[in-house]
């Protein structure tokens, strides 16, 4: 026994919280975490790891104490550095109202979402003060009131009595978040978990809560536990790492050894299929798209025939063997009379006094690959929408090979609906639960009439056979296939279609990095094999030199950077693009 | 090394993998069974419903006597159950007089279906001055009673059996519509509906396929709740001699005509309101427990 607690008492000395062999397993047996140890040192942040499901969260929340319902505490300990004596507590053997104790006081925890966990009825000031009053910090109210004030500048907030009576709806998501952090710090705890707090945040906004996160535990001295799946935040903030997989630490260390001479094969996996500004790597097996091989000459509009092939060697195999042939036997239709295939003209929607989207010129060239960038509230989905014909009450034109098409897609004719196909942001959303991958995919073939039951069957097997799923995956329903499948289904619902025009709005953002890669990978892949063109919307600039040949920035409606890709990201030439391009966290 | 493969998510996964994957959970059906009190709910409706079927065929031939025939004088205890105020055979009109209050249920609630969740489907999906004009017009059959409009609607045109069930369905539907609205609403915001609309697939088409195989659960729910309303109105518009007309067998109508000799003569009014009890409490229980099952649904998509 004392021996025991001798041992802690070293081993502990320079943590505050220790988390050793902790195991967790669901009520039905199954281990979720297999004896993890993990430790956080004062005014250093430790990233912990792991695509969707590798037991991150479950991990995080053991700290406070907390198990979801369905989980249950099955071996290990976590210990804490007692705050105002000497030794150590196991917050897992403690009581729940001991462990209320020290959430919030000790160790507290900031949510993903804080438009979630702020309560929308009360003002913020009084929401971090309840913390306050909750843990008997300070005396009188007056000196409750001075610590908020305090807490406030500490998270970049500004502190005055009119900004502490805003409601959480007054405020932007990052200064949301930011008061998400202000509670968690507002008692000085010791240790914070952050769970995901950027997630949802555009890079100019996650730029500045990871500043303040970076400066409250380097001035304060407080030790932070990050959660995340994003491996470039994690090299902007974290000091150590922690990988993540299914229930395992696989890899541990100091952050510039793991991410820049990763030991563990899954580690650098997962480093790989990191997209990079620069284009350096490969996400998959294609290799990104770098301004020394064009796949379309800019000077003709024309695929380039003899780098496409060529591009798509080093992934070698017999995957690729189609995609010379391909290329050639693109073009089934003409393009316009400047050589575009579609084009955009003065598009311009407004809801109310709110002008969406304010004179949109935008033109695609067959077989190109353009990527339209914009922060969430730009407006890019909604163009995309109206390309695809899903959103009617724009004004302006939207042309495909010289014909200007009808705004809603029941006036298109049933083959201009054909050559421009939509593919949804989130797979969880955009096929039906209740009908099986071959009754979703065959959904537009069904709406043409054209085809017999058995030539329908013939060509969706076709189409999942180009997204990489056998026919096994025929008669199985969205619920039992992973995000990566669904959204491939997706996919190869657009493609039966034959498409000349692919939408792709947002297309890996609900997905894991490394699926994320494989889809990347598959619409490159795709785009080469069928000589498509394609319209490739997304938040994140990281993914330009894997994905685009031109790049079409979006702020507020308008389009404010427009050229060839590595161009746009070498000489930005709106203040805009060059401030995006500053604040991607890299690594 | 084998923990590293199924975990990393390559494209290809592991045979175990998808094997996990494609297990099934079980059908709604089924985890409403697990539950007991479906199970006792399906015992108690199981019951009545086969005395209300199979009743009607044992007649004569198990009693005597057929429900209508005068078995003897008013309120004498002849027979198993005694005889009622006409001296007619309790138990033989007892047997024949529930299959009808059955069907008239089930027909009410199906036609309050129907249009319930048509108009609910439609002000969702179209919303606009549509789903305005559907819904007010709700709340206006809403603000009226369903008995006051029923009493209504049988003093004008009769007491026929259709009157009878096209009444009853009618007051239903408004009630189904919100149901069926609010739930249609989270599904139609839902992408895959707007896929559906990409590719000009039917209005009716978006409506029946995509979006009413994806409510199911809670119209299941409220087709349970109806159904015992059903019987509980047709039983009383009866027993108020509004539904089922003399000399026909009715539950309600027997509960009515021999409550005069509730303290002589009980048999003639607890059977009957047993039996509504019964089958009231049973399809409760199975509606409840279907909500469970639909809910967990909901939970672990």
């Amino acid at each position: 026994m004392s021996i025991q607690a001798a041992e802690t008492t070293t081993t502990a000395a320079g943590y505050v919280l220790q988390a050793e062999n902790l195991a967790v397993a669901t009520l039905g047996g199954k281990e979720i975490l297999h004896g993890i140890s993990f430790a956080l040192t004062p005014g250093r942040v430790l990233a912990l790891v792991g695509e969707s499901g590798s037991g991150k969260t479950t991990a995080g929340l053991a700290c406070l104490g907390h198990f979801r319902t369905g989980l249950k505490h099955t071996g290990g300990t976590i210990e804490i550095k007692n705050k105002y004596e000497e030794g150590s507590t196991d917050v897992l053997s403690l009581p729940e109202t001991g462990r209320r104790g020290l959430r919030g006081g000790s160790i507290s925890y900031v949510p993903q979402d804080p438009a979630l966990s702020l309560n929308p009825a009360m003002r913020i000031g009084d929401q971090i003060l309840e913390v306050l009053r909750v843990h008997g910090y300070g005396k009188t109210d007056a000196e409750r009131r001075e610590r908020l004030a305090g807490v406030l500048t500490d998270v970049g907030l500004a502190n005055d009595t009119a900004y502490q009576r805003r409601w959480p709806h007054q405020l932007s998501g990052g200064q949301q978040q930011r008061v998400g952090i202000a509670m968690a710090f507002a008692c000085r705890p010791e240790v914070m978990v952050l769970d995901e707090p950027t997630t949802g945040l555009d890079v100019t906004t996650q730029a500045l809560v990871l500043q303040t996160i970076h400066g409250l535990a380097e001035k304060y001295h407080v030790a932070g536990l990050y959660i995340t799946h994003d491996l470039a935040v994690v090299a902007e903030i974290a000091d150590e790492v922690a990988v993540m997989l299914s229930g395992d630490v696989v890899e541990a260390g100091d952050v510039k050894q793991v991410l820049y001479k990763p030991q563990h094969r899954y580690t650098r996996k997962l480093l790989s299929a990191v997209p990079d500004l620069a284009g350096r790597r490969r996400i998959g097996d294609v290799t990104a798209i770098t301004g020394d091989m064009p796949v379309v000459d800019p000077e003709t509009g024309k695929a380039n025939s003899s780098v496409a092939p060529g591009l798509a060697a080093p992934s070698a195999g017999g995957k690729h063997t189609a995609a010379p042939a391909a290329t050639s036997a693109a073009a089934p239709e003409g393009t316009d009379a400047d050589g575009n295939l579609l084009s955009v003209k003065d598009l311009r929607l407004a809801y109310g006094s709110n002008q969406v989207l304010d004179g949109i010129d935008l033109a695609l060239t067959e077989g190109e690959s353009m990527m339209l960038l914009g922060e969430s509230g730009s407006g890019k989905t909604t163009l995309a929408r109206c390309i695809a014909g899903l959103n009617d009450t724009f004004h302006g034109s939207v042309s495909l090979a010289g014909t200007e098409l009808a705004h809603g897609t029941r006036d298109r004719t049933a083959s201009e609906r054909h050559r421009i196909q939509y593919v949804f942001q989130s797979p969880f959303s955009s096929l039906s639960p209740r009908r099986t991958v071959a009754e979703s995919v065959e959904v537009p073939l069904l709406m043409s009439g054209k085809y017999s039951k058995a030539q329908r069957r013939t060509m969706v097997t076709e189409g999942l056979d180009q997204v990489r799923l056998g026919a096994s995956y025929l008669d199985r329903r969205p619920g039992q296939l992973s995000g990566g499948e669904r959204q491939r289904v997706a996919i190869a619902r657009a493609l039966v279609n034959a498409p000349s025009v692919l939408v792709c709005d947002e297309v890996t953002s609900a997905l894991d990095v490394s699926v994320q890669a494989s889809i990347i990978d598959l619409l490159r892949t795709l785009q080469l094999d069928t000589g498509m063109a394609m319209l490739f919307v997304t938040h994140n600039i990281a993914l330009a030199r894997h994905i685009s040949q031109r790049l079409a920035v979006l702020q507020k409606g308008q389009i404010v950077d427009l050229g060839v890709t590595g161009d746009v990201l070498e000489n930005p030439q709106h203040s805009y693009t060059q401030q995006l391009l500053a604040n991607v966290p890299s690594m | 090394m084998s923990t590293l493969e199924s975990g990393a998510r390559s494209p290809e996964e592991t045979p175990e993998a998808v094997s996990k994957e494609i297990e099934t959970p079980p059908g709604l059906f089924r985890r409403m069974m697990k539950q007991k009190q479906a199970k006792i709910g399906m015992v108690l409706t199981g019951i009545i419903v086969l005395v209300a079927v199979v009743g009607p065929l044992l007649l004569p031939w198990a009693t005597g006597y057929t429900s209508t025939e005068f078995s003897g004088r008013p309120f004498q205890p002849d027979g198993w159950f005694g005889t009622d105020n006409l001296g007619r055979d309790i138990l033989s009109r007892f047997l024949d007089g529930g299959l009808r209050l059955l069907i008239y249920a089930a027909l009410a609630t199906a036609m309050g279906m129907v249009l319930g969740a048509a108009a609910g489907m439609i002000a969702a999906y179209q919303g606009g001055w549509l789903d305005s004009v559907i819904m007010r017009g709700n709340d206006v059959l809403l603000a009226l009673p369903q008995l006051v409009f029923a009493l209504l609607a049988i003093t004008v045109l009769g007491p026929q059996g259709w009157v009878l069930v096209t009444v009853i369905g009618i007051t239903h539907a408004p009630r189904i519509a919100r149901v069926t609205r609010s739930a249609a609403a989270g599904v139609i915001t839902e992408d895959f509906v707007r896929a559906a609309e990409m590719y000009a697939v039917p209005r009716w088409k978006i409506l029946g396929k995509d979006v009413l195989p994806n409510i199911t659960g809670p119209l299941m729910v409220e087709l349970g709740l109806r159904m015992t309303y059903s019987i509980a109105a047709i039983a009383s518009l009866s027993f108020l001699g509004l539904g089922l007309q003399p000399p026909t067998a009715g539950w309600g109508l027997m509960i009515n005509e021999n409550r005069i000799a509730l303290m002589l003569q009980p048999w003639g009014v607890i059977l009957p309101v047993a039996a509504i009890a019964v089958l009231t409490v049973g399809s409760n229980l199975i509606t409840d427990a279907l909500a469970r099952a639909s809910a967990n649904v909901e939970e672990t998509k």
